[in-house]
């Protein structure tokens, strides 16, 4: 831990885990979907659910999908200001198996019709892990530029991945593999450190075999 | 951070012929990669940010729950009409450390020092000296330093959230930093600001995380107060010239046993002791069924 992880972080309260990570969980799932949010379905888990309320979770996430961060001071009015940008959201009891206590699926639609599915948990202190996307394991920290590959599962797609990346002078800090079954679905969670190029990406999405490309960027923007 | 313990930070503060603040804002500027201006500049704005929570505190404002607000305003009222004989210093501390509490769980912006639920403890015995005393900003920036090495030496040993080692660690790991923050306020030695720390976290040692619906407001904002207060009264102690029997990384290790046998219910659950209350398991039901609605 730094000095700045004891003294600090500035936070809209009142919990590092139930607002500021709700917030930045909310925040990374609209990087990852890459669009302004059209609706939400916000299923919340365990300690989300049972104290979420009073610890202004609801509006913690609503301002991330917003792409408030977790000092914005507007974060106590999201609920308001996401009916006045036309965000629709719903929120839901659910049991969620084998995650933290505080964790929470988000069901996703952005205004130019992207869908995405994540689940993500809260680890305290704000910080936060996306557990899984659109149904596959996952485990992404979030402090890195990271691509999540669904691809077939067959041979040869993370040595074309790898060597690309290579190529552009990406480095791998991290990479991952889940498959749910042999030949079935699988995915590679690739943390970088570099920003990875579009062309990259876009290369990757025409790829044979590639299901769904997805891009988590360090780079924040306000709009999409 | 390198500093595994504090006597470790105090060696190095021997052999480098440094002060407390400047050991450990060099070993962070180090680990992060940014110059000692910077590191300085990065604590500076922390400091200024507490100094902006503590004077945006709005005395009509109330908690989602209801449960609490509007009591950092009674302790302003009574300190000024003179009916506190805690004295002008204590009473300006406890009035600032439930402001900031309360603002916390009004939803307002704060600095999570260490934590969100013990946001109050630094900054009110930091403010009030401030007002109090004169100092220049710069000091105090260093005084956040002391804090910031000593919670990380708490970090690394023991733990410093209450669901990890119940309230001993969040506001007993507050109250140790911001007893070794004044004593460097006032001029003392690293060897002192060790020791008033130790002496604030045995104070609390064994205090349970127990609050009421889970949420961070009953007992938390008005535990701020204990916190604050009794690093003030430890930091005198030992300027004093007191010292702790137990060497303070003995104690720290001693918080990390009694965090380690804890029961569940007692740390951060909202299951055991206050929480566990008949009143507060009927505020849970009450909260439920709104939340329901």
């Amino acid at each position: 831990m730094n000095a700045f992880e004891i003294i600090g972080p500035v936070m809209i309260g009142p919990s590092s885990s139930h607002t500021a990570g709700a917030v930045k969980i909310g925040f990374i799932a609209r990087q990852l979907i890459r669009d302004e949010i059209r609706s939400a379905d916000i299923y919340l888990h365990g300690s989300f659910l049972a104290t979420g309320k009073g610890h202004g979770t609801d509006r913690a996430l609503i301002a991330g999908l917003l792409g408030m961060k977790a000092d914005d001071e507007r974060i106590p009015d999201s609920l308001k200001l996401a009916k006045d940008a036309g965000m629709e959201y719903h929120f839901h009891g659910i049991e969620l198996r084998d995650v933290h206590p505080n964790s929470v699926m988000l069901r996703l639609v952005g205004v130019h019709g992207m869908e995405l599915e994540v689940v993500a948990s809260s680890l305290g202190g704000g910080a936060i892990k996306i557990c899984s996307i659109d149904g596959l394991e996952a485990n992404i920290c979030a402090m890195y530029p990271t691509i999540i590959v669904h691809n077939v599962d067959q041979p040869g797609h993370v040595s074309k991945v790898t060597s690309m990346l290579g190529q552009k002078s990406v480095n791998i800090a991290e990479m991952q593999l889940f498959r749910d079954r042999r030949g079935g679905n699988a995915v590679m969670v690739i943390e970088c450190d570099q920003e990875v190029p579009m062309e990259i990406l876009d290369w990757l999405k025409e790829m044979k075999g590639i299901v769904k490309v997805t891009y988590l960027s360090m780079e924040e923007k306000n709009e999409f | 951070m390198s500093f595994k313990s504090l006597k470790a930070i105090e060696q190095a503060c021997g052999n480098q012929q440094k002060a407390f603040w400047e050991v450990v804002l060099e070993e962070d500027c180090m680990e992060r990669m940014v110059t000692k201006q910077e590191g300085f500049e990065q604590m500076r704005s922390m400091f200024q940010s507490m100094k902006k929570a503590d004077a945006g505190y709005d005395k009509n404002l109330c908690s989602a729950s209801g449960l609490v607000g509007k009591d950092g305003e009674k302790i302003s009222q009574a300190r000024i009409e003179d009916k506190l004989i805690s004295g002008n210093f204590i009473s300006m501390v406890m009035e600032k450390a439930v402001k900031m509490g309360e603002s916390n769980a009004c939803m307002k912006r704060i600095v999570a020092a260490p934590t969100a639920g013990a946001c109050g403890v630094i900054p009110s015995v930091l403010l009030t000296y401030e007002e109090q005393y004169g100092c220049t900003e710069e000091l105090l920036v260093e005084a956040l330093f002391v804090a910031a090495g000593i919670g990380e030496v708490l970090a690394s040993r023991a733990y410093i959230s209450g669901a990890a080692g119940g309230c001993q660690a969040e506001i007993g790991s507050a109250s140790a930093m911001a007893a070794g923050a004044i004593v460097h306020l006032r001029g003392g030695s690293a060897s002192l600001i060790t020791h008033a720390a130790a002496m604030a976290l045995k104070n609390l040692l064994g205090l349970v995380c127990d609050p009421v619906a889970g949420l961070v407001e009953v007992p938390c904002v008005k535990r701020n107060v204990v916190g604050a207060v009794n690093a003030v009264t430890c930091a005198d102690m030992a300027i004093a010239g007191i010292t702790s029997q137990i060497p303070p990384d003995e104690v720290i290790d001693a918080m990390r046993e009694v965090g380690d046998v804890m029961v569940s219910k007692l740390r951060e659950t909202g299951e055991g002791g206050l929480g566990g209350t008949p009143t507060g398991q009927g505020i849970l039901k009450k909260l439920r069924a709104t939340i329901e609605e």
